[in-house]
């Protein structure tokens, strides 16, 4: 990743700062630049993994909502291969991809550990964090179809869930991580909140608990989790967005 | 206890040969197996029950799957030899993007160029050429991605380039024209034994791809 055009801006302030956590800023007449920033839009569930992760280990940071129709100078500066949120931007150097984030924070800031120590239970929890990536697709592609391509969505979504249930939870963990939530069930988190609202609003019933009781109760647990019940997307505000887009995308493709 | 390592394995797989590479690079010692993937395993089904995919790594009885986690397992457990990712946090970060990005596009679009033909192959050709040539600015001026020796993108990368002659041959394209400096690159790490040793030859691999696009009845 490039970045040796932040050197000119180092004095460079936020353009959109709409939501302010903790920002690090001194009330000095120099300006100074926040030690971590993140560029996210407010319904992605990739930022609210990054966000979850520092709220976990206490890092303090900037937000800055981007516009995913009208992408700042600066995103595009950040993040010139993939031109996606989030970006973390660390002392200046920017890390993009949630999961390489997520590793990144977990590395540099070692308290509050989000992945097993043992080299062979991180390979067990890595296999499932990329199960989680292969399949987040599946969320866009649940809202953006209809009809017969949308049943095929189903099935994956379905056989997502198997392997959950049969694979993934064993008998009596409260989450992935064991008795505290670890980089695995920050993962899975489109199974716990956002599938929902899609299936509310898609008119669709994927996810029945009596099929799914292990990934049910998961889904409980993590909800209740402080860190994450209180960072959440507002739902309304969720909901009414998703579905006109999901109107406006069927309305244009069928014209 | 006597470390048992055992290598599940299709011989034209870039991802299985990655985990080669690594294994040959930290000098251990395992024993490959050949998987028929019109006739898993027994051990295959229940080593990879999720995805029923090569290559599995077994260590001392226990699976680790998906060659970028079985990579970093080799680089974590075998840590007193040859160093595949850097101990800097940022460049670890850097090196896990750019894997990632191999896994995205390479593959992928090196699959459609096989795969496909006219219009579809056309664009399928152009957006992997940009590809690679985004990848192979990453070099700069180093001998490796890793810099002075092999690292975690080298490895991750390297494979495909077995696979070249295959997507020239189906796409009637010179990969060396478009991008000299990636050539030059595959070239030093073919040098090497872990790389040499691990990688089939690409006459073998484009038999290999010319028996596929038969059975998958592709011109």
């Amino acid at each position: 990743m490039r970045f040796n055009a932040l050197e000119s801006m180092s004095f460079f302030t936020s353009n959109n700062t709409n939501v302010n956590r903790g920002s690090t800023r001194k009330s000095t007449n120099l300006p100074t630049m926040a030690v971590v920033k993140l560029f996210g839009t407010w319904l992605s569930p990739y930022v609210y993994r990054v966000i979850w992760a520092l709220k976990l280990k206490g890092i303090s940071y900037e937000y800055i909502e981007e516009d995913l129709s009208n992408k700042s100078p600066l995103l595009l500066q950040y993040n010139p291969i993939h031109k996606k949120i989030p970006v973390l931007l660390h002392d200046g150097k920017p890390i993009c991809e949630s999961t390489v984030i997520l590793r990144y924070i977990d590395e540099i800031w070692p308290q509050n550990p989000l992945l097993p120590a043992d080299p062979y239970d991180r390979a067990v929890a890595l296999f499932w964090i990329k199960f989680a990536d292969d399949k987040s697709p599946l969320l866009s592609k649940l809202y953006r179809t209809e009809g017969e391509e949308q049943q095929a969505v189903v099935k994956e979504w379905l056989e997502m869930l198997e392997a959950m249930e049969e694979h993934a939870l064993i008998e009596g963990k409260k989450f992935f991580g064991g008795d505290e939530i670890n980089m695995v069930d920050i993962a899975f988190c489109m199974v716990a909140y956002w599938l929902g609202l899609i299936e509310d609003f898609a008119g669709l019933k994927i996810f029945e608990p009596h099929k799914f009781p292990r990934v049910s109760a998961w889904i409980q647990n993590f909800k209740s989790v402080p860190v994450i019940k209180d960072n959440l997307p507002d739902t309304d505000k969720m909901f009414a967005l998703m579905k006109h887009r999901r109107e406006m995308l069927l309305t244009s493709k069928s014209n | 206890m006597a470390e048992e390592v055992v290598l599940l394995d299709f011989w034209p797989s870039p991802f299985g040969m990655r985990s080669r590479i690594a294994l040959a690079e930290k000098g251990i010692k395992y024993e490959y197996k050949e998987e028929d993937l019109r006739n898993k395993s027994a051990l295959l089904l229940q080593m990879n029950p999720v995805h029923k995919k090569i290559p599995v790594l077994i260590h001392n009885g226990k699976p680790v799957c998906e060659s970028l986690i079985q990579v970093q397992y080799i680089d974590e457990v075998w840590h007193d030899k040859a160093p595949l990712l850097p101990s800097d946090p940022y460049q670890k970060a850097t090196a896990r993007f750019w894997a990632d990005y191999v896994d995205k596009k390479i593959y992928d679009l090196g699959s459609r160029v096989w795969k496909t033909k006219g219009e579809e192959q056309a664009t399928a050709k152009k957006e992997f050429i940009e590809s690679l040539k985004l990848i192979e600015k990453e070099i700069g001026d180093k001998p490796y991605f890793g810099g002075e020796s092999l690292g975690y993108v080298d490895v991750a990368f390297i494979p495909f380039y077995s696979w070249f002659y295959a997507y020239e041959k189906c796409g009637n394209f010179s990969i060396e024209a478009e991008c000299p400096k990636l050539i030059a690159w595959a070239k030093r790490c073919m040098q090497k034994e872990s790389v040499a040793k691990s990688l089939p030859d690409q006459q073998k691999v484009y038999d290999f791809i010319l028996q596929m696009k038969k059975h998958f009845g592709i011109e």
